[in-house]
C-alpha cells in the first residue's frame, strides 16, 4: 500500500499526454513525486478511471458453481473495473443486513475490486413486503442502491412506498421494468423473429408501460428511480421526456443491447436469450442514440453467468442471461466509439464517473488528485478475440465467443495496487 | 436434399416439388399387395417424442417400415423440459445405438434445430413437430393433398387461393404451410380474431383477415386449424361458443363455399369448435386422404434424405 510510483508516457481519454503519481493508494501530484517514486514507463497506454458496474450477479451465495465473488472480481478487473455491484438475486436472496455484509466482506477479503451489494427491495424478491432496507443501509455494506432485479415491482404501491422510503438515506430504487402478465412465458421480443420461430413474444411494451408508471410515481414521490437495462426506443422516449420534465432519473443500457439484436435468435442458440431480450436494430440504433445524448446515464453488464449445462439445451429450457464483465469496455467502443458517435472521453463518463456517483462509490469514478488510485490501462489501438480458454468468469456463456473486439485492458489497480495485468 | 428436414425455409421449391413427386411416386408402389421397399433395409430410424402424438408417429412409423428400416420408438414426453434427462443425454445415447435418422417431436420450437446443429450426433434430424415452430411434414403432406385434388397431382399450386382458419399464432401447421404454400405459388389468406395472429403477422406476405364470412366462395381450400381449450384461460377468446361462432366451419358456412372448394384440417379434430360434424364429414372434406398422403410424404422424406447414401 506504502509504494509510490510515478507512470510516465500515458495518454488521458482525450489522447492528451498524461502523468500519474499514486502514493499510498492515492493520486498526488505529479511535481510532488520525489526521488523515491518508482518510475514507470505506461508504453503510450491509456489511462482511464475504474470502471464501475452497477449491474452484476454473481451468484454467490447458493450458486457457486456459477460464479463466486472470487471469480466474479476476477473477471471484473480483467475487464477493467474496480467496482461492481452485486445483484441480490442469490440463494439466500440478500434482503438483509446479514447477506449483504457477507457479500461485501467476501470482496473486501478478496481485495481485486469494491464489490457494493444490492439490497433486494422486497422481502424474497416477492414484491410484496419491503425488505429492510434501512438496515442493509447502516451495515457495513451501507447498501445505497435497492432492486428486486430479476422480478419487477409490480404492484404500484409496493413501488411508491420503497421509492419514498429510501429518501430517508439517500437510496435509489433500481427497476427491472417488466411487467409479469404481460411476459408471461415470454421468451424473447415480439416481433417478425418470435412470429417465424414460435417463440412466445416479449412486447416492448411490458417494459415501456413500467417504465412509464415509475416516472409518474417519482415525479410525484421525488425520490431517486434507476431503469436497469433499457432495450427499448420507446424506453429511451419515455426517460428522455421525463428528464426534459425535471423528474430524477437515472437509466443504464447493456453492451449486448447496444451491439447484438433479436436476429440471432433464429439459430435458437440459447447464448442469445437473455433478459430483458435483445430487440430490434432500430431499437439498437436509438439505445445508442440515448447513451450519446446522456438521456442514458450509464452502462451496466447485465453479467449473468450461467454453468453449461444450463445453455447446452433447447431455448426454452435455458437460463436467460449472458456474462459481460471481460467484454463491457470493447463492445461498448465497438458500439459507441468505433461507430463515431461518443469520444472515448464520453464513454469512460458511461462507464464510470456516473456509476459511481449514482452508486455514491466514494473513490471511484475519478482520476482528481487526492482520490483513491483506481485506475486502468487501455490499448485503445489493440484488439484481441473472446475465447473461451481466456474468460475468467466461472461460466462461458458469452455471446462474442469467437468475435474480434477493440480495446485491450493491460492493468487495473485498485487503491494504488496492481490487482490485473494483461 | 440436404441432410436434415428442419423448416420448410431451408427447401427450395425445386426440392420441395421433388419430395411431392417421390411421394406420388411412392404412393402408386405401396398400393401394390405387397407394400414393402427395400430401400432402407438396415437402416435405424428412431422416433423421438417428447410430446404425445400417436397419430404422426404411426404415420413415420408405417413410412419407415414400408422402406424396411427398423424403428425404435422413444418416448421422451416432458423429460427434458422438466429437467430430466437432457435433449443433449438423449441425443448422445441415440448416436450411441447407431440412429441413422431420428423423427423428433418436441414442445419447445427449435429443439430440431438443436439436434440437428450441435455435435451431438450424426444422423438425420426430421422435424415433426417443435412447440409452435413448424411441422414441415405436415406442410408438405397437405401440399400433396392439395395437389392430388385441385391440380392432379403434378405441378406447383400456382394461383390457387388458400384460408387457414384459427389459431395461426400457435399453430407449427400453420407456419409451415405459409412458408410451402407461398413457395408452390398458392395465395395464402390467415383468418382468425386478432388474439390469435403474430403481432408482426404482415411481415408474412399473406392476406390477414378477422372476418371469416366474407369471400367465402373464392377460396379453393379452406384449411381449419386445432384450437385448444386452454387458450381461452388466456383471454385470447371469451368462450368457446363465440369462437364456434365467428370463426368455426359451419353449416352455413360450408353451404357457402364454391363446389369445387376442399376443407382440409390436420387433426385431431374439436368437432363442434372449429368445425362442425358435417362439415368434417361433408364431400369437399379431403381430411382422411391427408392422413393418407402423411405416410407416402413421409416415406419420400426419409427416402430423400436417407436413401441416397
Amino acid at each position: 500500500m506504502s509504494r509510490s510510483y510515478l507512470f510516465k508516457n500515458l495518454k488521458d481519454a482525450a489522447g492528451k499526454p498524461l502523468e500519474l503519481a499514486v502514493s499510498n493508494g492515492r493520486f498526488v501530484k505529479v511535481d510532488s513525486a520525489s526521488a523515491n517514486f518508482e518510475l514507470i514507463d505506461g508504453k503510450g497506454l491509456t489511462a482511464i478511471p475504474g470502471l464501475v458496474d452497477l449491474h452484476t450477479h454473481l451468484r454467490e451465495p447458493g450458486k457457486e458453481d456459477a460464479e463466486t465473488v472470487l471469480s466474479g472480481s476476477t473477471a471484473a478487473v480483467a475487464g477493467g473495473f474496480t467496482a461492481i455491484s452485486a445483484m441480490p438475486n442469490t440463494s439466500p436472496i440478500a434482503d438483509t443486513a446479514g447477506v449483504v455484509e457477507q457479500v461485501f466482506r467476501l470482496g473486501r477479503s478478496h481485495d481485486l475490486c469494491d464489490v457494493f451489494p444490492i439490497g433486494a427491495v422486497t422481502l424474497g424478491q416477492q414484491g410484496k413486503i419491503l425488505s429492510e432496507m434501512g438496515a442493509m443501509h447502516s451495515s457495513e455494506a451501507k447498501v445505497r442502491i435497492f432492486s428486486d432485479d430479476g422480478h419487477c415491482v409490480w404492484d404500484s404501491l409496493v413501488m411508491r412506498r420503497a421509492l419514498e422510503y429510501v429518501k430517508a438515506f439517500d437510496g435509489v430504487i433500481a427497476q427491472h421494468a417488466q411487467d409479469p402478465r404481460l411476459t408471461h412465458g415470454s421468451q424473447m421480443n415480439e416481433g417478425e423473429v418470435s412470429a417465424a420461430l414460435g417463440l412466445k413474444g416479449w412486447p416492448a411494451a411490458a417494459e415501456e408501460s413500467i417504465i412509464a408508471r415509475d416516472l409518474l410515481l417519482n415525479e410525484h414521490v421525488g425520490s431517486r428511480l434507476h431503469i436497469c437495462h433499457l432495450t427499448t426506443a420507446g424506453g429511451v422516449e419515455l426517460v428522455r421526456w421525463a428528464k426534459k420534465r425535471g423528474i430524477q432519473v437515472t437509466a443504464e443500457v447493456t453492451p449486448h443491447h447496444l451491439l447484438l439484436t433479436d436476429e440471432l435468435a433464429r439459430s435458437y442458440d440459447p447464448v442469445y436469450k437473455v433478459n430483458p431480450p435483445l430487440r430490434t436494430e432500430r431499437d439498437v440504433m436509438a439505445l445508442r442514440e440515448g447513451v450519446a445524448d446522456g438521456t442514458i446515464d450509464v452502462i451496466a453488464t447485465d453479467h449473468a453467468p450461467h454453468p453449461a449445462e444450463d445453455k447446452d439445451c433447447e431455448w426454452a429450457a435455458a437460463s436467460f442471461g449472458m456474462i459481460g464483465l471481460e467484454t463491457a469496455l470493447s463492445v461498448s467502443y465497438k458500439a459507441l466509439v468505433d461507430s463515431g458517435l461518443m469520444k472515448l472521453g464520453d464513454l469512460i463518463e458511461r462507464m464510470s464517473t456516473a456509476p459511481a456517483r449514482i452508486g455514491r462509490y466514494e473513490g471511484h469514478g475519478s482520476l482528481a488528485i487526492g482520490n483513491e488510485a483506481n485506475f486502468t490501462l487501455v490499448d485503445i489501438d489493440a484488439t484481441w478475440r473472446v475465447e473461451t480458454l481466456g474468460i475468467r468468469s466461472k461460466s462461458k456463456n458469452s455471446p462474442y465467443l469467437g468475435l474480434e473486439l477493440p480495446v485491450t485492458v493491460e492493468s487495473t489497480y485498485l487503491r494504488g495496487k496492481e490487482v490485473f495485468s494483461r | 436434399m440436404k441432410r436434415h428436414l428442419l423448416s420448410i425455409a431451408d427447401l427450395s421449391k425445386d426440392e420441395a416439388l421433388n419430395v411431392l413427386d417421390t411421394a406420388a411416386e411412392l404412393a402408386r408402389i405401396t398400393e401394390t399387395p405387397v407394400k414393402k421397399l427395400p430401400t432402407l433395409r438396415g437402416r435405424t430410424i428412431v422416433n423421438l417424442f417428447f410430446e404425445d402424438s400417436t397419430r404422426t408417429r404411426i404415420s413415420f412409423e408405417a413410412a419407415a417400415k414400408r422402406l424396411s428400416a427398423d424403428v425404435i420408438n422413444f418416448s421422451a414426453r416432458g423429460s427434458s423440459l422438466s429437467k430430466g434427462e437432457s435433449l443433449k443425454d438423449t441425443a448422445l445415447t441415440l448416436q450411441a445405438m447407431g440412429a441413422d435418422g431420428v423423427v423428433i417431436r418436441h414442445p419447445a420450437s427449435g429443439a430440431a434445430h438443436r439436434l440437428a446443429s450441435q455435435e451431438w450426433m450424426s444422423g438425420s434430424v426430421i422435424n415433426a413437430g417443435d412447440g409452435t415452430h413448424e411441422h414441415p411434414t405436415q406442410a408438405l403432406l397437405d401440399a400433396f393433398t392439395i395437389r392430388e385434388n385441385l391440380r392432379e397431382s403434378t405441378g406447383d399450386l400456382t394461383d390457387l387461393n388458400v384460408a387457414i382458419v384459427g389459431d395461426v399464432l400457435h399453430s407449427r401447421v400453420a407456419r409451415s404451410n405459409v412458408l410451402l404454400l407461398k413457395k408452390l405459388g398458392a395465395r395464402v389468406t390467415l383468418i382468425a380474431p386478432p388474439t390469435l395472429l403474430p403481432v408482426a403477422v404482415n411481415s408474412w406476405g399473406c392476406n390477414v383477415k378477422y372476418d371469416f364470412d366474407s369471400d367465402l366462395k373464392t377460396y379453393d381450400v379452406v384449411m381449419m386449424l386445432r384450437v385448444q381449450r386452454e387458450r381461452m384461460e388466456d383471454a385470447f377468446f371469451p368462450s368457446e361458443r363465440e369462437y364456434a361462432r365467428r370463426y368455426g366451419l359451419n353449416a352455413a358456412r360450408l353451404s357457402q363455399l364454391n363446389s369445387g372448394c376442399i376443407v382440409m384440417h390436420p387433426g385431431p379434430m374439436n368437432r363442434g369448435l372449429e368445425i362442425s360434424a358435417d362439415s368434417a364429414d361433408s364431400d369437399k372434406s379431403v381430411i382422411v386422404d391427408q392422413v393418407k398422403n402423411g405416410v407416402a410424404v413421409r416415406m419420400a422424406a426419409l427416402y430423400l434424405l436417407l436413401g441416397g447414401e
